[in-house]
């Protein structure tokens, strides 16, 4: 049955401190999620996805409990907006020891809230996707040539 | 394309729905059954599996079919399946940035 509710899990061979870094500051953030970004790490504070191809990305940090939970509010999808509590998916970040791993937790709520229509959403999302693709290729070559 | 009917939000509130869920259920266990039959079934009145029946078919979920004096309803699984696979899209877009976040923190 489809639920208004995504929930994805990994586990990291690394401390939770190294986690909550790497979910958490902007230098990081814009590896993984963005070409580059800027993280306002507080209640209320601001994240700033860019893409130079998409556009820019908003959300707003809801909760910050250093280092084991963290989450924010967002527009999939959506450049250029800033987020409102009633546009907005919520994205919780879970950060669990296991023994000397992290289980990290995503879970993203509230789809049924987003006020677009299917047409619209999946264009969008079709982008998001590709912006995707494009950007792990990207961190893929930049990993492969640090120095290890 | 019809905005604002039966699309992916429609689709999530409609099955937000513990008891819409069920009358989807039944359905799908008794095509063609009219809103009677599936009072019979379920601990709900005639009158409450008609307005479940209606968000329903307003989401795209359910058919409503005259058949002489009566209404029988059929499942439409295409907007289920839509909707199924948009969730299965973002939850992938989630498995990537998870696996790129798990290469950045295991990197020294």
């Amino acid at each position: 049955m489809v639920e208004d509710r995504i929930e994805r899990e990994v586990v990291v061979a690394a401390p939770r401190e190294r986690v909550w870094e790497i979910i958490t500051q902007a230098e990081h953030v814009g590896k993984w999620f963005g070409e580059s970004a800027e993280v306002d790490l507080r209640p209320g504070g601001t994240i700033v996805l860019r893409w130079e191809k998409h556009g820019t990305v908003y959300g707003t940090i809801e909760k910050i409990e250093e280092p084991h939970f963290f989450s924010y509010r967002w527009n999939p999808g959506i450049f250029g907006e800033k987020p409102s509590t009633e546009s907005s998916t919520l994205v919780e970040f879970t950060l669990t020891p296991q023994g000397r791993q992290t289980r990290l937790r995503v879970v993203e709520t509230g789809f049924s809230r987003l006020p677009r229509d299917e047409s619209e959403r999946a264009e969008q999302f079709k982008d998001n996707t590709e912006g995707w693709a494009h950007e792990l290729g990207e961190l893929q070559q930049y990993v492969e040539q640090l120095p290890v | 394309m019809n905005a604002g009917k039966g699309d992916v939000d429609e689709v999530l509130v409609a099955l937000a729905d513990p008891m819409r869920r069920r009358v989807l259920d039944a359905l799908s266990a008794h095509p063609q059954a009219t809103a009677t039959a599936l009072a019979e079934k379920l601990p709900v009145t005639r009158q409450a599996i008609v307005k479940h029946l209606s968000v329903l078919e307003q989401a795209g979920l359910v058919e409503a079919r005259k058949h002489g004096r009566e209404v029988q309803f059929a499942v439409r699984p295409e907007r289920l399946a839509s909707t199924a696979q948009w969730m299965h899209g973002v939850a992938a877009a989630w498995d990537e940035r998870l696996s790129a976040i798990k290469r950045l923190a295991e990197k020294r």
